[in-house]
């Protein structure tokens, strides 16, 4: 009759020869399991804590950004001290999304109805599918925008990136940029975080005569109204900034939004 | 059971006398990259003598039961474990911090001083002086890289632990920063530096030479 209490199982699995197959086997599965829970139970107990950090940087880059626009402070100045107004814009439409506030837009894209898969040859950015909604800040000067701050995604060398991008009032003119989120190589690609590299996207022009997306970050410094200096050795992280750029600016991203606004619908 | 006498020299060795980084030139890596300012040298002392003490304590525990041809594997995994809860608990609790230290405190993870006091001593000693010894160890690391990043922040940007102590010239005082003392270089400067000093005064550490010296003909 086998002993099946397990304590006394326990005790002759200890007294095993710990080099015996069983016990290595046993011992390693123990061992990641009681890591396994260990490392599931800090990640989910302290997310929530980390999203709200997340979102506060979010949200103090985004004001660091205006800050760092030229004559932003002065436009706000002449506004009255009236802060960026958020609005929820649905993107195929190029208008304000009925239904979605910023309150909102967490739930609605949770569900997978809300976002549009993206074919390759639309796909230059690496994003897979895109929200159908995305929240934007924008700037006013009487009834026209003056500024409009829209958040840009794409796949970076080692994961995603994401930055804000301020486009002035015509919205051809990049006004500044800021990247909120990166895991870029330290020291190369993730250099796209420095100051310095992101002051030279104020004043490029996106656009060319006819309306074609011209922005790119060039190879080496920047010779045109088009482009930003490159990153010597981060020419994948360079390329993901240009396909963001390109991608958010085109027909599958704000280039509705970007029509509405010129248009005055705004 | 280890007397406390043992208890202490395991605590204090580590210190000077033993010292991780000075004398087994572990632990470099991290010694350079995050001693830029005294906060981040810091948070990094307390991550990883927290990851050190821990998994001594915890292979201490299992250390009879550790298969020998999968042990190696077996305290990596403990330490790796521990290494992603606090880099959570960092981002959670020190968001800026952690923000600062980026990849390095994952890289505890491989920080040959961790698994070099779990795999040398914790593996045969029981868990209370196994922890004492990994907690020497982690103080050890702890004052070198804090010497080295006050060092660094005082002469790279005139400030200690972000109060400015040094008035900046271009703010007008006297002091103009240092800006090597911001670079990796200085770091190994430094640390050689502290090396030097160290062996001069107790000669005992300083290892026989590899080569007889060369002799030149024109440096007579």
């Amino acid at each position: 009759m086998a002993d099946l209490n397990p304590l006394s199982l326990w005790r002759r699995f200890l007294t095993l020869p710990n080099d015996s197959r069983t016990k290595t086997l046993v011992v390693a599965f123990l061992v990641s399991a009681v890591c396994a829970v260990m490392v599931t139970a800090a990640t989910v107990v302290l997310r929530p804590i980390q999203a709200q950090n997340r979102a506060a940087e979010q949200q103090a880059r985004l004001e660091a950004l205006v800050a760092a626009v030229p004559a932003i402070s002065d436009l706000v100045a002449r506004a009255g001290g009236a802060a960026l107004s958020t609005v929820v814009v649905d993107l195929d439409a190029g208008a304000a999304a009925g239904g979605v506030t910023p309150e909102t837009l967490q739930a609605a894209l949770a569900d997978p109805a809300n976002w549009t898969a993206l074919s390759p040859a639309e796909d230059v950015a690496g994003l897979g599918s895109r929200p159908d909604y995305a929240q934007i800040y924008l700037l006013r000067d009487g009834e026209t925008v003056s500024l409009a701050i829209l958040p840009i995604a794409g796949t970076g060398y080692n994961g995603r990136i994401q930055a804000l991008l301020a486009l002035g009032g015509d919205m051809r003119m990049v006004a500044g940029i800021a990247v909120t989120e990166q895991s870029e190589t330290p020291g190369l690609g993730a250099r796209i975080e420095e100051q310095a590299w992101q002051q030279g996207f104020a004043g490029k022009q996106l656009f060319d005569d006819a309306g074609a997306i011209r922005f790119s970050v060039a190879r080496g410094p920047a010779r045109t109204e088009h482009e930003v200096d490159g990153i010597t050795g981060a020419t994948r992280t360079s390329n993901a900034m240009t396909q963001m750029v390109r991608f958010w600016m085109g027909p599958k991203g704000y280039g509705p939004l970007i029509a509405a606004i010129r248009r005055g619908e705004f | 059971m280890a007397g406390r006498e043992s208890l202490w020299n395991a605590l204090t060795a580590p210190l000077i006398r033993q010292n991780p980084v000075t004398l087994q030139i572990l632990g470099i890596c991290s010694a350079l990259a995050v001693t830029t300012s005294l906060a981040t040298a810091f948070t990094l002392s307390v991550s990883l003598t927290v990851v050190v003490v821990l998994s001594a304590g915890l292979i201490s525990l299992i250390r009879r039961h550790i298969p020998n041809s999968i042990r190696l594997i077996v305290q990596i995994i403990i330490i790796a474990s521990l290494v992603i809860v606090i880099d959570q608990i960092l981002q959670a609790w020190f968001f800026a911090l952690s923000q600062r230290l980026s990849v390095f405190v994952s890289l505890i993870a491989t920080n040959c001083i961790v698994l070099g006091r779990t795999e040398s001593f914790a593996r045969s000693n029981p868990p209370l002086l196994s922890m004492v010894d990994a907690l020497g160890s982690g103080l050890g690391y702890s004052l070198v890289l804090t010497v080295i990043g006050a060092c660094r922040e005082l002469f790279g940007s005139g400030k200690l632990a972000g109060v400015a102590v040094l008035p900046l010239a271009d703010e007008g005082g006297w002091f103009t920063p240092l800006s090597l003392m911001l670079l990796a270089p200085s770091a190994f400067f430094l640390l050689g530096g502290l090396i030097w000093a160290i062996r001069s005064l107790r000669p005992e550490q300083a290892e026989p030479p590899e080569f007889p010296p060369h002799e030149t003909g024109e440096a007579r």
